[in-house]
């Protein structure tokens, strides 16, 4: 704990939650709209980075797990009206079991088929809810009846808030004993084996760890927009930008994966006066960070010094 | 501190890649606080061996006992948590952490739920760094270690599982002099904690001061075993490592060519992250000379030819033509005239013969030369012939190597460089072998520069031999003169 209080970077992390925080007294609604998406967006990047930048499994499709969270709350909300918090618990449990039914078999396959089936399964999944339109409908989506709140004030502290315990549970796991042996596995999954330690059951239970806040995350994001749709929380474009933003954060970091969401959705934002073109720059950007700072923005602020 | 029963016990262990026996029937047993040398040259077994004994393959047949506990093809964490532990050759640790972070990565209990370390992790993680000698560097990151401060990481973590059995994978394998020593009282300290110790080597040599006994094999098969003098004057050892008699065939008036050498390389270095495999290597190769490097494995023979093919970087001068190679790829050096048949052959597996030769051939000037390219390969090389429609992987160990060479001589090079063709090949196979490269030297101007490590396969083509010796070049002179002055002291 003392050592907790005496790094730099618990009180740099500290400011930058009371500042943001205080967002409502110093930014426009609008502003606070995009934080709160982005907030949601942090937790699913930094679920991404446990199981890639620790576990070293390329999970392709991580909003198969976000959808089957965000689905699963949405559906028990809407046919059996039960209560927000329930709905949520029933949304990771959903995350859980299909993420288990996939990675099972998955984490046994070697080489890029991990990262294949992760990518096929957002597929089906699409086509499940496609198929099955007259519960979840299909490509327009569907109103849930509840939400978190009606206040934007209140909506961005509960989405700040859910982005800041995420962080905790998931960076405090990452510097723990076992995050330790995770990443052991990922980087040599025959010599961790050879200390002794079960590499598949490490890595099946970061991918449990990534499910369970994917699906938790894609529920939230469902209660704070009132509407689960496809395009939100479940089109590849979407896995591809939570990609990019755990990378351009600084993958193995976790906190990096939150910060490279955050300036990933702001950037969006700030250069949506360019029309068609803004999708482009900012991928442009975020292809330039990857290429010339593969370790991310994080970790160039972290590691730059190391090499 | 002997133990009069074995704590290791193996037993008939097999094992099949495919069609290709990698293990035959080996047998061996090692008590506490004994010192057994399994030694083989590339593709004997030996590593295949070890690993079966890890878990990290599963045997086909055979045991694997520890304290009377059959083990053999358990996972390879529960054999690690029944207490036999593995020094790895090449170690990859987290770079993140500080070296007292990955000493204690070894200590930890293999449980999910248990997020922080007993407070006694710290102290015994901090007096194994102490006995291997890592005390001063504990707050260091691994990327900033000497190699010998790697291997050295590598050891402690083994030692922090306190394991009954230790594998150690080429234990000297780019250390100096100095540090061999202190790695050797290292593993020695293993024998006195009454530990079974398993080194793996290619040779005798490195391991001979000690091992207590040493079991050799040959193509999977156990050929030798006793004490390190037995095993290095044993027959079939002397046979495998030097080939039977040794014949030359050097050709003098080559000798005498003087001039500018076609292949010229001054001084080169290399190194593998903070290993030295090459130090200050000149050799040269005149137009037409056929040219032998021999050097038991590890001794750099290949980083040589990588580095002039422009796989690896190297510092220093490489001419080849009278032009420096630097700064050309590698496509390129083989696109004039240079051209590796690399030791690993690296065939495409599921292409068939044909099409691994119509490759090789992509750039010859026109349809007529690749033709005649390929009928002269197949005059020399029947077998391809027969062949020609089977995908590359289902060959044979011999015909895969006649494959490889006859790819490499498609592309019509000026230079052949053939590392370390005889690599887990039967002796009649070596034979045919041997022969193409008897008629290739009669009737082509072609250069090559071999690299061998089966001298008695290296002299008779050759013209002039270099002796490679832990990265540097001992020895030069025609091959008539390699038995008197290196025959003995070579193994």
């Amino acid at each position: 704990m003392t050592r907790l209080i005496q790094s730099r970077g618990f009180w740099i992390a500290l400011l930058i939650v009371i500042v943001g925080a205080a967002g409502p007294w110093w930014l426009s609604a609008y502003i606070l709209g995009v934080l709160t998406s982005a907030y949601y967006f942090s937790v699913f990047a930094m679920s991404w980075d446990l199981l890639f930048g620790f576990a070293g499994e390329v999970n392709f499709g991580p909003t198969f797990l976000i959808g089957l969270g965000a689905y699963g709350a949405a559906i028990l909300n809407s046919t059996m009206g039960y209560a927000i918090p329930i709905c949520l618990v029933f949304g990771v449990v959903v995350a859980l079991v299909g993420g288990l039914l996939l990675a099972v078999p998955a984490l046994r396959l070697h080489g890029p088929y991990f990262g294949l089936i992760t990518l096929v399964s957002v597929l089906l999944l699409r086509n499940a809810i496609v198929i099955f339109a007259s519960v979840t409908g299909g490509e327009i989506g569907m109103t849930v009846p509840d939400v978190l709140s009606i206040d934007a004030n209140v909506n961005y502290w509960y989405a700040l808030a859910f982005m800041v315990v995420c962080a905790i549970i998931l960076f405090g796991l990452s510097r723990s004993a076992v995050g330790l042996i995770l990443q052991a596995s990922g980087q040599d999954a025959i010599e961790a084996a050879a200390l002794g330690f079960n590499v598949t059951k490490h890595k099946l239970a970061a991918f449990c760890v990534s499910a369970a806040f994917s699906g938790l995350a894609g529920g939230m994001l469902v209660f704070y927009l009132g509407a689960a749709s496809v395009d939100t929380v479940i089109d590849l474009s979407i896995a591809v930008q939570i990609i990019i933003a755990a990378v351009l954060g600084g993958r193995r970091t976790i906190l990096g994966a939150a910060l490279g969401a955050i300036v990933l959705l702001l950037a969006d934002e700030a250069l949506r006066p360019l029309g068609q073109l803004n999708t482009f720059v900012v991928s442009g950007v975020a292809l330039a960070v990857i290429l010339f700072f593969p370790d991310g923005l994080l970790g160039y602020l972290l590691h730059g010094k190391e090499e | 501190m002997l133990t009069d029963t074995p704590i290791l016990e193996v037993e008939h262990l097999n094992k099949r890649f495919g069609g290709l026996v990698a293990v035959k029937d080996i047998s061996f047993n090692i008590r506490g606080g004994e010192i057994l040398g399994l030694i083989g040259p590339n593709g004997s077994g030996k590593s295949t061996v070890m690993k079966l004994v890890m878990g990290i393959e599963r045997p086909n047949a055979g045991s694997v006992r520890l304290h009377g506990k059959e083990l053999a093809g358990w996972p390879t964490h529960r054999i690690a948590r029944e207490g036999i532990g593995i020094v790895f050759q090449h170690s990859r640790p987290l770079h993140r952490q500080t070296v007292l972070e990955n000493i204690k990565l070894a200590l930890l209990p293999d449980s999910l739920l248990r997020l922080a370390a007993d407070h006694s992790v710290d102290g015994t993680a901090r007096a194994i760094a102490e006995r291997v000698g890592l005390g001063d560097v504990l707050n260091r990151r691994p990327s900033t270690l000497p190699f010998a401060g790697l291997r050295r990481l590598e050891l402690a973590k083994a030692v922090a599982r306190d394991p009954k059995v230790v594998l150690v994978d080429e234990p000297f394998a780019g250390l100096t002099g100095p540090e061999v020593a202190m790695f050797s009282d290292l593993i020695d300290d293993f024998r006195k904690d009454g530990r079974a110790v398993l080194l793996v080597d290619h040779n005798v040599k490195s391991v001979a001061a000690l091992v207590d006994r040493v079991l050799a094999m040959y193509l999977g098969e156990h050929i030798a075993e006793g004490t390190a003098d037995e095993v290095m004057r044993d027959e079939t050892v002397r046979r495998v490592y030097l080939g039977g008699k040794i014949e030359t065939h050097a050709r003098p008036e080559i000798n005498a060519r003087q001039g500018e050498p076609a292949l010229d390389v001054r001084g080169i270095n290399v190194f593998y992250g903070k290993a030295q495999a090459l130090d200050q290597v000149s050799i040269h190769v005149h137009e037409g000379e056929f040219v032998s490097i021999v050097g038991l494995n590890g001794a750099g023979k290949t980083t040589l030819f990588n580095a002039i093919s422009g796989l690896v970087p190297s510092t220093g001068d490489i001419h080849w033509d009278g032009r420096s190679l630097r700064g050309r790829s590698p496509a390129s050096i083989a696109r004039g005239g240079v051209v590796q048949c690399p030791e690993s052959r690296e065939l495409f597996g599921d292409m068939s013969v044909r099409e691994n030769l119509d490759l090789g051939g992509q750039h010859l000037p026109s349809a007529a030369a690749r033709a005649k390219q390929l009928d002269w390969l197949l005059e020399l090389f029947p077998i391809l012939a027969e062949r020609h429609a089977q995908p590359a992987r289902t060959l044979s160990g011999g015909e895969q190597q006649m494959l490889a060479i006859a790819r490499a001589l498609m592309m019509q090079p000026k230079l052949l460089i053939l590392d370390e063709p005889t690599l887990g090949l039967a002796p009649v196979i070596l034979e045919q072998l041997s022969k193409a490269l008897t008629r290739l030297r009669e009737t082509t101007p072609i250069t090559v520069l071999l690299g061998e490590q089966n001298v008695t396969f290296a002299l008779p083509h050759a013209d002039r031999v270099y002796v490679l010796e832990h990265a540097r070049i001992v020895w030069e002179g025609d091959p008539g003169r390699f038995a008197a002055e290196m025959g003995t002291g070579y193994l």
